[in-house]
C-alpha cells in the first residue's frame, strides 16, 4: 500500500520538473532500494527452500561420509568408507553398469532423436503432429509404470518370448532379465523407448530457431543431404545437443526406478546402478548411512566432472 | 505464397523410407503402452500366451485388484500430494522467477548462479540427511514430507526466470505509474500474460510429483499413506504375478499423466523448450 503512495508521489515529483533535481535523485533511489526489497521478498522464499532441502543436506552427506556406526551412534571414521569403496566389488559393479548405460544408451538415443527430428522438421511432412504426438507419448508414462510394462514384456513368459517361439528363433523362452548383459540390455532398450522423445523435442524446437534460407543457400552451393546434415544441422545446434547430452548424463548418473523395477538389481547385482545401491546400504540392508553418503559423494564428483568436460568440449569446437 | 514456393522447390524433401522409418517408431512407442491396456483386460493366461485382442476380463480384474490392494487410498494419496507440491511449487518458483528477472541486479545474478548448481546435486547425495530431518520433525508419511524437497525447483524457477524476459518492462512501468503495488503487478498484470508457462510448470511440475517414487520409497512407510507408483511397484514383487491385474495397476497409474498430456501437451513442449532457449 505504501508502494502505492510513493509510486504516486515519484510521477507527481517528476512531472513538476520544478523541485531540485538532487531531491529527485534521491527519492528514486529509496525507490528503487524498496523495489529491489520487494525482489529479494519474492527470491526469499525459494532460495530458503533450496538451501534448507539441497545445499544444507550436501553438506550434511559430506559430513556423514566421514563417519561410520548405526544412527545417534555415530563416530568419525576418517577415509574409511572411501577406501572401503575400493574393495566393494557391488559399487565397482555399479559404477561399471553406470557407465555401461550411459556409453551405450545416451548416444544411441540422442542420436536417435536428432534423426527424429530432422525427419520431422521437414516442411513437406504430412501428418507431422500426429508422429510427433507418438512418439513424444513414451514420456508421459511413470518410470515405475514402463519399467514394470518393461519387465512384464520381457520376463520368462512374457510377450517378447512368446513371439521369439512362434517365430521359431527361440525353442523355449529365455530368461532375459536371468543373465547380466541380456538384462542390461533390456535396461537400455527401456531407456532408449522412455527418452528419446523427450530429447526429440529439444532438437525439434532447435531446429524451428533455424532459419530456412540457410537450408535453401546450402542447396543453392550444391550441398549434399549429409553435408547438409553434418555442416549445417549438427553445428547450429550444438547448444541444443550440449544440453540433451548433461541432462542424460545426469540422469544415467541417477537411475533408480528402472534398476529396482525392471531387473531388481539382478541377477546377482549384475544390472545395479550407483543410486539403486546407496538405496540398498541406506534402507534395505541394516542402515549404513555413512558409507551411502560416501557413495553419494562419488556420484557428485562424477556429475560435476562430466558436466564440465562437456561443457569445455561444447566451448572448444568452434 | 511463400510456403507454396518452398514445396515447389524441394518435392521430394520427404523420401517414402523417412515415413516407414517414422511409422516404426511410432509402432515401437505405441506398442507397449497399447499392450499394457489388452493385458489390463485379458486373463493371466491369455497375456501370457500373447493374445492382442482386446479382452472382456477386466472387472474381473478390477475386483482382484481392489479386494489385494488399497487402491484408492494410493490414488488418493498421489493426487492429495502431486496437487499440493504443484500449488506450492507454482506460487514460490513464479515469484522467483520473477523477481530474478524484474529486479535483476548484481546481486540476485550472483545468487542465481549459486542457485542453479543446486541443479548438480543428484538426489541421492541429499536423500539421507532429508530422510534424517524428516524423521526428526515427524514428517514421515505426511504430505509435508513428500512436498519439502521439491517445492523449490531451479529448473522451475529457471523457467519462470526466461520466461519473464517476454514480459515487457514498459507495462511494469506504466502499472507503477497507475499506482499498483509491486504484488498487484504480478498477481494482475504478469500471471494472466504467462498463462503458457504456468501452463507448461504445471504440467511437468505434476508429472514428475504423480511419478516421483525413490523420495517416497523412503519416507511414506505405512501402508496408509503410499503412492501409486509403490502400490505397483509392490505388486510386481508378489509371489504369483497376476499380470492382468498387475496391468490394470499400472493403467490406473499411468492414465492421469497421459490424460493430462493430451490436453496441455502444447503447452508441455513449450515449456520444457521455451526455458532453454
Amino acid at each position: 500500500m505504501r508502494k502505492n503512495y510513493d509510486a504516486n508521489s515519484d510521477t507527481g515529483s517528476s512531472k513538476a520538473a520544478v523541485l531540485p533535481s538532487t531531491q529527485d535523485s534521491g527519492h528514486r533511489l529509496t525507490l528503487k532500494r524498496r523495489q529491489s526489497l520487494a525482489g529479494w521478498i519474492y527470491i526469499f522464499p525459494a532460495a530458503l527452500l533450496i538451501v534448507v532441502m539441497s545445499f544444507y543436506p550436501m553438506i550434511q552427506a559430506l559430513i556423514l561420509s566421514f563417519k561410520t556406526g548405526v544412527s545417534n551412534n555415530m563416530k568419525w571414521a576418517g577415509v574409511y568408507n572411501y577406501t572401503r569403496l575400493v574393495q566393494d566389488k557391488v559399487f565397482i559393479q555399479a559404477l561399471l553398469n553406470t557407465f555401461i548405460y550411459l556409453l551405450i544408451q545416451v548416444p544411441i538415443m540422442l542420436i536417435l532423436a536428432l534423426i527424429l527430428a530432422s525427419i520431422l522438421n521437414k516442411p513437406s511432412l504430412k501428418c507431422k503432429g500426429l508422429f510427433r504426438t507418438l512418439i513424444f507419448l513414451p514420456c508421459a508414462t511413470s518410470l515405475v509404470s514402463y519399467s514394470i510394462i518393461f519387465r512384464t514384456l520381457f520376463a520368462i513368459n512374457g510377450y517378447i518370448n512368446t513371439v521369439l517361439i512362434h517365430l521359431g528363433i527361440l525353442s523355449t523362452g529365455y530368461n532375459f532379465l536371468g543373465h547380466p548383459n541380456s538384462a542390461r540390455i533390456v535396461i537400455i532398450i527401456a531407456l532408449i523407448w522412455r527418452w528419446t522423445g523427450y530429447n526429440m523435442v529439444f532438437y525439434l524446437s532447435g531446429l524451428q530457431n533455424i532459419d530456412s534460407s540457410v537450408y535453401e543457400a546450402a542447396k543453392l552451393d550444391g550441398a549434399s543431404k549429409s553435408q547438409t546434415f553434418w555442416k549445417i544441422t549438427v553445428p547450429l545446434l550444438k547448444p541444443m545437443i550440449l544440453l540433451t547430452a548433461i541432462m542424460s548424463t545426469n540422469g544415467t548418473l541417477q537411475l533408480f526406478d528402472e534398476s529396482v523395477n525392471i531387473t531388481s538389481g539382478g541377477p546377482a547385482n549384475a544390472s545395479i546402478t550407483l543410486s539403486h545401491y546407496i538405496y540398498n546400504l541406506s534402507f534395505k540392508y541394516m542402515p549404513n548411512f555413512g558409507y551411502a553418503a560416501a557413495i553419494s559423494y562419488v556420484i557428485l564428483v562424477i556429475v560435476a566432472v562430466l558436466a564440465f568436460l562437456q561443457m569445455k568440449v561444447g566451448d572448444t569446437r568452434d | 505464397m511463400t510456403n507454396q514456393t518452398r514445396k515447389h522447390k524441394n518435392p521430394k524433401d520427404v523420401s517414402v523410407g523417412n515415413y516407414i522409418f517414422l511409422i516404426i517408431v511410432c509402432i515401437i512407442s505405441v506398442f507397449p503402452l497399447f499392450w499394457m491396456f489388452v493385458a489390463s483386460t485379458n486373463k493371466s493366461v491369455d497375456v501370457v500366451s500373447g493374445t492382442l485382442i482386446p479382452g472382456t476380463y477386466i472387472a474381473e480384474n478390477y475386483k482382484k485388484l481392489i479386494a489385494g490392494t488399497n487402491l484408492w487410498t494410493a490414488m488418493w494419496n498421489s493426487f492429495k500430494y502431486s496437487v499440493t507440491l504443484t500449488f506450492f511449487c507454482l506460487v514460490v518458483c513464479s515469484l522467483a522467477g520473477y523477481g530474478f528477472e524484474v529486479y535483476h541486479n548484481k546481486a540476485k545474478d550472483r545468487l542465481f548462479s549459486v542457485i542453479l548448481l543446486a541443479m548438480m546435486v543428484p538426489f541421492a547425495a541429499t536423500m539421507i540427511p532429508l530422510y534424517q530431518m524428516c524423521s526428526e520433525m515427524g514428517l514421515l508419511n505426511t504430505t509435508a514430507g513428500f512436498i519439502l524437497p521439491t517445492i523449490s525447483t531451479p529448473f522451475m524457477i529457471m523457467l519462470f526466470r526466461q520466461n519473464s524476459r517476454s514480459f515487457p518492462h514498459d507495462i511494469i512501468e506504466a502499472s507503477r505509474i497507475d499506482g499498483l503495488g509491486e504484488l498487484q503487478i504480478f498477481l494482475s498484470m504478469y500471471i494472466p500474460t504467462q498463462k503458457s508457462t504456468f501452463a507448461a510448470a504445471m504440467t511437468i511440475t505434476f508429472m514428475n510429483a504423480w511419478n516421483s517414487y525413490l523420495w517416497p520409497k523412503v519416507i511414506m512407510l505405512k501402508n496408509d499413506s503410499i503412492t501409486m507408483p509403490m502400490l505397483i511397484a509392490g505388486l510386481k514383487s508378489g509371489y504369483v504375478t497376476d499380470y492382468g491385474v498387475l496391468m490394470l495397476a499400472v493403467l490406473f497409474c499411468t492414465l492421469p499423466t497421459v490424460l493430462i498430456f493430451f490436453v496441455l501437451q502444447k503447452q508441455f513442449a513449450q515449456g520444457i523448450t521455451g526455458s532453454v532457449k
